[in-house]
């Protein structure tokens, strides 16, 4: 029994020292709610309408946006298919990686699954952490992904944002510049709330992209556990009716 | 039912259908004592047949090429019917797999279950523990993401340290001067057929060779000694239908946490389904952590533990060859333990402290593999090398120094 | 093990109730694996249906369109070549379609929703070689009284201009005419007949 024990709790305890551990940048809450539907056809007409330009989603078929998200083919045919493919089609973009490398520096990557390399608190904060760089191609950096190579294509809804630095003076004396905040110095047409509920919706679809199958799985999840609970109380009773046997 | 029997028979003349049976099951007479840590034999075996079935349907849709691999796991994801399911199965069950083996591993040592007459049989469960590592590593690779590419060049390089031969030898298993389609296609070959049938044959000879003995038991008293007048072990009790009837009670629950992490934590908090993999293979852009699966991390705590070069022998092939004595040093465990007793109920304190001592070394040290390496961690890395080489190679000198108490003719339960 | 004292019925009862469990449980766990073996989506996309503009198709002209992997023939017939159809029923196996091979608004002597245009898979039932077009109504080598039709060249099956099988030809069936809908006067839609009549 106390062997068991030992056994249990040093299972657990590398699962407690690596929650202590955490990323060296802090990362917003995205706080997404997979069954809310209204927010996934947001964040799909938002991700149409900024991302694929760049973008792909091609491991995603528009049929089954408009069946898990609730929509009909026919609005997703006129809302959000704008090159004349077909609804059984995946969300694919006519431009190749080799063009995006070309072009860009770096192929902009597929995002069906961005939602499962990086989490969606990553995407949460990225997408609202833009701010101004003139050193940079595009005039934009990010605090969550410093240099990346892509520009900020929310700016109109966001705004444009400015670094606050801070000084620090470190142990040897020398200052540094630490970027303390952002603060938003030309206004965009939505304010920060609505944003954040434009980004939000944004992540929640990318979420919902990264594994279309996962409330079913969790809702037969349900259903498989109580049935092996049904399946071991008979399985218990069979054991021990048996077990009577043995002395 | 007359029909039925007649049957049986007619097979029973041309094959050893009943014999078997008899001699496996319904007169094999197992210890009546068997606890919690004898579940794990059946259940490993229980997930082979899962990972065989899965891995069957897996490769029904797997396209086993560098352009079409990651693509085709998305489409069997998506596309297929119950294809989600599928891979979640085979992908929960490569690690329930080590969780398992690793548990039934642990018992042999908490009851001395490889002690004579059983080496043979705790030698054929290590070729198994071979087989397995090797199965999980090729197969690792076949979905081609990015922590699959990169896991594989790592331990792939790790042969290229080998002196004179290295280069040769890594270039030989890519089958490409990197890793490419070729060595995709060939570890498919692999993971697919010849080290299942490895993997099969062993088991077999495992259980025969449990057989030909009987089992051990947590008093570690050998049942065999104590027979009534019919020859059957006096605290013996035949498999079926005892041990079958309690196996199916630890298969049910098995399940329920199997189901459980299926359903619900399928990517096990990203130690079953790592976040990098679920990016395509890139030859050009390393990720930023690479380390192997959760089930590898000690020994590779143990590879990096090893940081000085002696003479002509760099630190990565002295780390390559702690990495691999750490594994082989379990072969010789039924000779350096020279404890007259068995379980540990009937031995020393020694024996209790190292073996707690090598519990933790191995979790820490597998803890420590996760994570990238500071001059902190690699310092506890190589206490924690020191400590698990210490279990094995101080025990003939500790099982015969230690204090054991007297073992009892009978089982107590 | 005692023989005595052991409650039989209640071990028969229980055996039962595990058996019958695991049995359902069994059956529910074999479904998904069987399940997979059905079209995946990636085959029923492209297996969607296909659109065929007829707007430039003439008179005695065929267009080929290909629908789940299939050449589909699409024939605008002339009067003459439909006026024609009724006088071939005695040298034909199923003149009547009765057979099961096309939808029920084809099931009549055109073997179509729109007289002059017939919509057929054109793929021979005998073993699946796809006839060639042989619409004038000429003698031929095969059959001095030709009025058109379709002509395999595989083993000799012949078929009238609305895809019936001749009589003492390999082919045992009329070609299959597949579900399929007008969108409009030019527009027809090949592998979908919902809300059609």
């Amino acid at each position: 029994m106390k062997k068991q024990l030992l056994a249990i709790l040093l299972l657990v305890s590398p699962a407690l020292l690596l929650a202590a551990g955490g990323g060296s940048v802090h990362l917003d809450k995205a706080n997404i709610d997979p069954t809310n539907k209204d927010s996934l056809q947001r964040g799909a007409k938002t991700f149409v309408n900024y991302c694929m330009g760049c973008h792909s989603a091609k491991y995603q078929r528009y049929n089954r946006l408009a069946r898990d998200l609730g929509i009909s083919e026919e609005d997703v045919m006129e809302n959000l298919m704008f090159t004349g493919e077909k609804i059984g089609d995946q969300m694919d973009i006519a431009m190749t990686s080799a063009m995006g490398k070309k072009w860009f520096g770096a192929a902009p990557p597929d995002l069906t699954l961005v939602a499962r390399v990086r989490g969606v608190d990553w995407l949460y904060s990225y997408m609202r952490t833009f701010y101004q760089d003139d050193s940079r191609p595009f005039g934009v950096n990010n605090r969550v992904f410093s240099n990346v190579g892509m520009p900020n294509v929310l700016w109109q809804l966001q705004g444009v944002q400015k670094p606050v630095y801070k000084t620090e003076t470190d142990d040897e004396g020398h200052e540094h510049q630490i970027l303390e905040g952002l603060e938003i110095v030309e206004a965009g047409t939505q304010s920060a709330e609505e944003f954040d509920r434009t980004v939000r919706d944004l992540v929640n679809f990318l979420a919902y992209m990264g594994e279309p199958v996962k409330l079913e799985r969790q809702s037969l999840g349900i259903k498989v556990l109580l049935f092996l609970l049904l399946f071991f109380v008979v399985a218990y009773l069979l054991k021990k009716e048996y077990w009577k046997d043995v002395h | 039912m007359g029909m039925l029997v007649n049957l049986r028979d007619w097979i029973d003349a041309r094959f050893p259908l009943t014999k078997m049976w008899e001699e496996h099951l319904s007169k094999y007479y197992a210890p009546k004592n068997f606890n919690f840590w004898y579940f794990f034999g059946s259940l490993a075996l229980l997930v082979l047949v899962i990972q065989i079935i899965t891995g069957i349907f897996l490769t029904m849709n797997y396209k086993p090429s560098a352009d079409e691999a990651f693509a085709s796991v998305e489409y069997i994801m998506r596309d297929v019917e119950w294809g989600w399911l599928i891979r979640y199965m085979h992908s929960t069950g490569a690690s329930a797999f080590f969780l398992v083996v690793y548990l039934h591993m642990f018992r042999a040592m908490l009851y001395g279950s490889y002690k004579q007459p059983r080496e043979l049989l705790w030698l054929f469960g290590m070729m198994i523990y071979l087989a397995l590592m090797a199965e999980a590593f090729f197969g690792y690779l076949l979905p081609w993401g990015q922590m699959s590419y990169w896991g594989a060049q790592v331990i792939i390089s790790l042969f290229g340290a080998i002196p004179v031969i290295g280069d040769d030898l890594s270039l030989w298993i890519r089958g490409d001067f990197v890793i490419s389609d070729v060595t995709l296609n060939r570890f498919f070959a692999l993971h697919v057929i010849a080290v299942p049938l490895v993997l099969l044959v062993l088991v077999v000879m495992h259980i025969l060779a449990l057989h030909e003995v009987g089992s051990n038991n947590p008093d570690g008293v050998e049942i065999k000694k104590n027979k009534d007048e019919n020859g059957i072990p006096k605290d013996g009790i035949p498999f079926h239908p005892y041990y079958t009837v309690k196996d199916i009670v630890g298969v049910v629950v098995f399940l329920m946490f199997f189901s459980f992490v299926m359903f619900f934590i399928p990517e096990g908090g990203g130690y079953f389904l790592e976040a990098p993999n679920f990016e395509p293979a890139d030859p050009l852009k390393t990720p930023e952590h690479i380390a192997p699966v959760w089930y590898f991390t000690p020994y590779y705590a143990m590879l990096r533990a090893v940081t000085v070069d002696i003479g002509p022998l760099s630190a990565k092939f002295l780390g390559v060859i702690v990495m691999g004595a750490a594994v082989v040093i379990l072969f010789f465990l039924p000779w350096l333990d020279r404890s007259p007793v068995k379980s540990i109920r009937y031995r020393g304190p020694i024996y209790k402290i190292m073996l707690a001592a090598f519990v933790v070394s191995f979790f820490v040290l597998g803890y420590l593999g996760t994570q990238a390496p500071t001059a902190g961690r690699t310092m506890l890395a190589q206490a924690g090398t020191i400590v698990y080489f210490a279990f094995f190679l101080l025990m003939p000198i500790y099982t015969r120094i230690d204090k054991t108490k007297p073992v009892p003719d009978r089982v107590t339960g | 093990m005692s023989g005595d004292g052991v409650d039989t019925s209640k071990r028969r009862f229980l055996i039962a109730a595990t058996t019958v469990v695991g049995g359902v449980g069994a059956v529910y766990t074999a479904v998904p694996f069987l399940a997979s073996w059905m079209p995946s989506e990636r085959a029923k996309a492209a297996g969607a249906p296909v659109e065929a503009d007829i707007s430039k198709l003439e008179d005695g002209q065929m267009i080929r369109v290909q629908w789940r992997g299939k050449p589909v023939w699409v024939v605008k017939r002339t009067e003459e070549m439909v006026a024609a159809l009724p006088g071939l029923d005695a040298k034909l196996r199923d003149p009547e379609s009765v057979d099961p091979q096309q939808p029920e608004y084809a099931q009549n002597v055109t073997r179509s929703i729109k007289p002059e245009i017939l919509v057929a898979v054109g793929i021979c039932t005998h073993l699946g070689c796809s006839p060639s077009f042989a619409p004038e109504a000429v003698p031929q080598p095969y059959d001095a009284e030709w009025k058109g039709g379709f002509f395999c060249v595989c083993h000799g099956s012949r078929f009238d201009l609305a895809g019936r099988v001749f009589q003492g030809v390999p082919a045992p069936l009329n070609l299959e005419v597949p579900p399929h809908k007008y969108i409009s006067e030019s527009l027809i839609l090949i592998g979908d007949d919902r809300g059609a009549a």
